[in-house]
């Protein structure tokens, strides 16, 4: 479904490399999570699987197609939400499906449904600076999830939630992903949150970016998050990838 | 005087000075210079100074006979037709030169040159080519209101975060409903602060445009008055001016408060 083949990219004049020879496969209706240390490029990549922005070397395919520009089954969840300040979440929710032309009398039940999913029901007429950065985390989720794209980038969606919306965001994610399966790429910092959603996790070098690993997370679904984290594969997968991630951080300071 | 007020204001400082109100010694220090002025006035007793009672007893004057009411007509005719015609082009161009480089280069030069003249110039030009009558006026009040806007605009368009636009250019936005939806509303505070500005220079082009063409208008009522040494009247005209320049600007300072709420968030408790 989303092919990523020896992708490059490298930023400004000092040509920066960002990205070096990236290579990973998605299958169709795949959550791929991918893990590395803060800067090694994973946003970088995942701008340039939306068509945001061009590799320098490589070639990325979603449905067989070339992506070069941005498309429509194409959805991306942004590390720094970019909501529009000046739109309500309701608005901000319904932003992605007005664009794509849709009739406000049609696109009322899938906001409103989208809004009841990431619990924000009653703040549809707030403006993003009214609320906490995990709300507006959410509304961009929701945006995101409204237009139901064949293929979710989402980076670090969760990265502004405390420990238990976070779990109960997971579970509404799975939920949607069993009624509407979705091809995603997962951009997380969490061992934890990786192992409990992938089907696998690609482990990232610092930067220049490559990928340095892609493990198997090998656990049945419907998964239960309190049973996968008693389980033997679930602490060797956690031991294994903090080693890996270890290595690789401690090598960036220069170790 | 209004901005530093405005910056105490932005600062919390609403606390009284010396067991006052901030209004109440604004009124106070406005009745002192008043008084102190008609005083003056009265004392000195000479043709060529006047004092508050004697202008408003000649605006109430210039008002029965109708004559204040004829020239502010149309002098607002001629503001309102300048001012709206540079919003209606001046926005639109603003964008255009913020979001196409082409036509960013293309007009750069033109905008730098004609800003950069004193306007006040080319008032014989304009007079020359399309005589005294209203359209002369409305040009010249066109030309010294478009730069602000279109200049303001431009920057507003190039100040909208470019991330917002990568979240637009993500869901597959046009070109049009990108400006709907993120350039305007984004821009709307730089828009609205250089329509303010344009009003204060439209209304410096509307005067000079009447004193030189001399046929109608509040300009036209200064010169006469000044010409025959009526101080008393001669001031009715000028406080209508000054009028009109504090209601205009303070409604547009109040609409760029309303328009963007985002912006002010921090000052919010
Ligand atoms: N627009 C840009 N211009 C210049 N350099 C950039 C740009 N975007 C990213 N970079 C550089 O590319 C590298 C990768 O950035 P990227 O944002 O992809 O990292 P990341 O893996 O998403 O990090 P984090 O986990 O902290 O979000 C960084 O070193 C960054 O400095
Ligand atoms: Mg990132």
């Amino acid at each position: 479904m989303v092919a990523i083949k020896q992708v490059s990219k490298s930023f400004g004049a000092s040509r920066t490399e960002a990205l070096q020879a990236c290579t990973l496969d998605v299958p169709a209706h795949e959550i791929l999570c991918v893990i590395g240390p803060s800067g090694c490029g994973k946003t970088t990549l995942l701008r340039i699987v939306d068509g945001l922005i061009r590799a320098d070397r490589g070639q990325v395919f979603v449905n067989q197609t070339e992506v070069t520009a941005p498309r429509p089954d194409v959805a991306m969840v942004f590390q720094h939400f970019g909501l529009l300040p000046w739109k309500t979440v309701y608005d901000n929710v319904a932003y992605g499906l007005r664009v794509q032309g849709r009739a406000d009398a049609d696109l009322a039940d899938a906001v409103s449904r989208y809004i009841d999913l990431i619990g924000l029901r009653g703040f549809e007429k707030n403006y993003p600076y009214q609320l906490s950065g995990g709300m507006q985390q959410r509304v961009g989720l929701a945006r995101a999830l409204a237009v139901n794209p064949e293929v979710l980038l989402m980076d670090e969606p969760f990265g502004s939630l405390d420990a238990q919306t976070r779990e109960l965001m997971q579970e509404e994610l799975l939920r949607v992903w069993r009624s509407q399966p979705k091809t995603m790429l997962f951009v997380t910092h969490s061992i934890d949150e990786a192992v409990i959603l992938g089907d696998r996790v690609a482990l990232m070098t610092r930067r220049p970016g490559r990928v340095k690993e892609i493990l198997e997370v090998g656990i049945a679904r419907p998964r239960d998050p309190e049973t996968v984290r008693r389980s033997t594969r679930y602490l060797e997968l956690r031991e294994h990838i903090w080693h890996q991630l270890k290595v690789e951080v401690v090598g960036g300071n220069g170790q | 005087m209004s901005a530093v007020a405005e910056q105490g204001r932005a600062a919390g400082r609403r606390e009284t000075v010396a067991g006052l109100p901030p209004a109440g010694i604004r009124f106070l220090s406005v009745m002192v210079g008043l008084v102190a002025w008609e005083a003056y006035g009265r004392a000195l007793h000479s043709v060529i100074f006047t004092y508050p009672s004697a202008v408003v007893r000649a605006g109430y004057e210039l008002i029965v006979s109708g004559e204040l009411q004829f020239y502010l007509k149309s002098s607002v005719i001629v503001l309102s037709l300048g001012l709206v015609l540079a919003i209606v082009l001046g926005i639109p161009l603003g964008i255009l030169m913020g979001r196409r480089a082409v036509i960013e280069h293309a007009v750069d030069p033109y905008v730098n040159a004609l800003y950069a003249t004193p306007l006040v110039a080319v008032i014989p030009v304009i007079v020359v080519w399309l005589g005294f009558q209203t359209k002369a006026k409305v040009v010249l009040v066109f030309l010294f209101c478009i730069f602000p806007i279109l200049i303001n605009t431009y920057q507003g368009v190039k100040n909208t975060d470019s991330r917002l636009v990568e979240v637009a250019r993500s869901f597959c936005s046009k070109e049009w409903r990108l400006w709907r939806d993120l350039i305007l509303p984004s821009s709307a505070p730089f828009i609205l602060a250089g329509i303010r500005l344009a009003i204060g220079r439209g209304l410096i082009g509307m005067v000079v445009a009447e004193f030189y063409t001399t046929i109608t208008g509040l300009g036209y009522m200064i010169v006469q008055y000044a010409n025959t040494f009526r101080m008393d009247r001669l001031f009715v005209p000028v406080v209508v001016l000054m009028i009109m320049g504090v209601v205009l600007t303070g409604v547009l300072r109040h609409l760029e408060r309303r328009i963007a709420p985002w912006l002010y968030v921090a000052r919010e408790e």
